[in-house]
């Protein structure tokens, strides 16, 4: 373990009609106009780009930035260019209600934390607001407020400790 | 106890006595990438591939389909980096003339049933039509299985879908899928393994098949699994014992019943493919163009029928209709036999083999105020321009298209 399990940053809370944003698809999140972009540096620019409301997210986050929506998160396409581009921001995380599944494996392949949390209420968490995850044990908490979801899965966390996919793979025998 | 269609084709994959939640390493069948996310594919390769970066080039392939040919000068920059890494390697290309990757994969027969498909097109569940494994998967995944011939998987949980019951005449099997995304809008199928039964799935045909397990993706599911039936058997040329179904005994996280008896056409208003109403609550929507194709709705019959329906039509003043059939091989059967004869004359805008709208492609896209009915699988805001797309079947699309506003398809019917 050479990576941090415990993320410090400032918590986007999402949200649409005074709810967390749900079912925010990969169109969303990076739109399908760049999709020709390769390089990861020059895929922050376009993160959340056609999220209403969140237009400007690029511009406003800073590395270390925690990102919190609802249910269903990265629906839709299978592109990596919608995990690529928070890490090109220095985005550390992203936790959601839950994850659209092909989303959830980009970003345990490469090595982005993704966390679930079943069931959190709309209203917990603070815009803004400095948050704490535990990736080992899946608590998201900022000042006096914490909820518990669920723990990396074992292959995530020794995908993220490895650095990706790739990495991880090497020590393994018979793949 | 038993075990349910996904557990035993990863099972049989590497995954031995394999139930929902394992781990497994999966052995892939089919690895393919297509010219979006191919390059990223290759650059992951180039840089973590070492000397053998792909394992085996017979059972691995590109699929141009989603800006084809390039009309952006990024698309022909990566189409022909793919081109210029699997010469060298000796992988096949199905390059810009071949059509939708998934297609092309059931049509060239590497799609059998019980096999394992992954690819970088998010609807590769789409092989779930032939009682097949398929997964859509980004770059570094797809890199990986190039170079290994497996991939790492999370048996999914395993649910049971009952169609009761049979639609009415005109309604499709896109109609079908509606009413499954209408009817579980909630989540309820993110993450699953869906495999669907009743008499419905039984009887259906293999484009059927097609149209309903390629919205798998848009119910949030893993895939949505059709127990190989008479029809699709006889596609492949091959019997019961070849296919996979479930054990008798096989354990499902949950069951559902979904009564589709008398189901009349649906359509999947703005802004997503779970916002679903029966058409005729919808006809005072005037429409500015009408898409036909995507792997959703672009097979030969699918055509063929739109062709029926625009025989002695013709589409309303103003209106676009954009016809892209999903692959070469249907184009050039369209062609041979009449039918695209008949779009064109009715007034149809008839493009090359592809995913079109889909991916920004070829057709497709819209402006701001634009309203599109569509045979496609997404409408989320933005994704296919800023105007307003609504989700449908062939004959709501060709109704809606002669009429210029949404119409089912019985408005065509004689009285």
């Amino acid at each position: 373990m050479n990576k941090s399990l415990v993320l410090r940053g400032r918590l986007w809370v999402l949200r649409q009609d005074g709810r967390l944003f749900s079912d925010i698809d990969t169109d969303m999140i990076f739109h399908n106009a760049h999709l020709a972009v390769v390089e990861m540096e020059k895929m922050g620019q376009y993160a959340f780009g056609n999220l209403e409301g969140y237009q400007k997210f690029a511009e406003m986050a800073e590395p270390g930035d925690l990102v919190l929506a609802g249910d269903n998160f990265g629906s839709g396409s299978s592109r990596q260019h919608a995990v690529d581009c928070f890490k090109a921001l220095g985005v550390q995380a992203v936790v959601a209600r839950s994850f659209g599944a092909i989303y959830k494996r980009n970003a345990i392949n490469s090595g982005f934390p993704v966390i679930e949390l079943p069931g959190l209420p709309d209203g917990l968490f603070t815009h803004h607001a400095i948050a704490e995850l535990d990736l080992e044990k899946g608590v998201l908490s900022s000042g006096t407020v914490s909820f518990t979801g669920l723990p990396m899965s074992g292959v995530a966390s020794e995908i993220y400790s490895a650095g990706g996919l790739f990495q991880y793979a090497e020590h393994l025998e018979g793949v | 106890m038993g075990r349910t269609i996904v557990e035993k084709i990863i099972g049989r994959h590497g995954g031995g006595d394999c139930r929902a939640g394992d781990v497994v390493w999966m052995g892939i069948d089919n690895r393919t990438a297509r010219d979006f996310a191919g390059a990223s594919v290759v650059a992951n390769l180039e840089q973590y591939g070492g000397d053998s970066p792909v394992a085996d080039p017979g059972k691995t392939f590109f699929t141009f389909d989603c800006n084809v040919p390039a009309n952006t000068i990024p698309y022909a920059e990566n189409q022909q980096r793919i081109r210029e890494f699997a010469r060298d390697r000796g992988i096949r290309v199905y390059d810009v003339d071949a059509g939708i990757g998934s297609h092309v994969t059931i049509e060239e027969g590497y799609g059998l049933p019980g096999t394992t498909t992954v690819g970088t097109d998010s609807h590769l569940n789409i092989m779930g039509s032939v009682g097949a494994f398929g997964q859509g998967m980004g770059d570094t995944d797809i890199a990986f299985a190039f170079k290994t011939g497996k991939v790492w998987f999370e048996v999914p949980p395993s649910v049971r879908v009952e169609l009761q019951g049979m639609p009415s005449r005109g309604t499709e099997a896109k109609d079908v899928a509606l009413a499954m995304l209408g009817r579980f809008s909630g989540h309820e199928l993110l993450g699953k393994s869906v495999e669907v039964y009743g008499p419905w799935a039984e009887q259906a045909t293999l484009p059927d098949c097609i149209t309903l397990s390629s919205l798998a993706t848009e119910m949030g599911a893993i895939i949505a699994l059709i127990p190989p039936n008479g029809n699709v058997l006889q596609y492949f040329g091959i019997s019961r014992e070849d296919a996979v179904y479930a054990d008798p005994d096989a354990e499902y996280e949950a069951e559902y019943t979904l009564d589709i008896e008398g189901l009349m056409p649906m359509i999947a208003c703005p802004p997503s493919p779970t916002n679903v109403f029966p058409v005729h609550e919808m006809t005072s929507v005037r429409v500015d163009g009408v898409f036909i194709g995507s792997c959703t709705n672009g097979t030969y019959e699918d055509l063929v029928l739109t062709a029926e329906l625009l025989r002695g039509r013709k589409v309303a003043p103003g209106v676009m209709l954009k016809v892209v059939p999903a692959t070469r091989t249907t184009w050039s059967r369209l062609l041979d036999e009449g039918y695209l004869k008949v779009i064109f004359d009715a007034g149809g805008i008839i493009s090359n083999a592809g995913c079109a709208g889909c991916a920004s492609g070829q057709i497709g896209m819209t402006g701001s105020g634009e309203v599109q009915v569509s045979t496609s699988n997404r409408n989320f805001k933005g994704k296919q321009g800023k105007g307003e797309t609504y989700l449908a079947g062939i004959g709501t699309a060709v109704a809606s298209a002669v009429l210029g506003r949404i119409a089912s398809v019985h408005e065509l019917w004689p009285r």
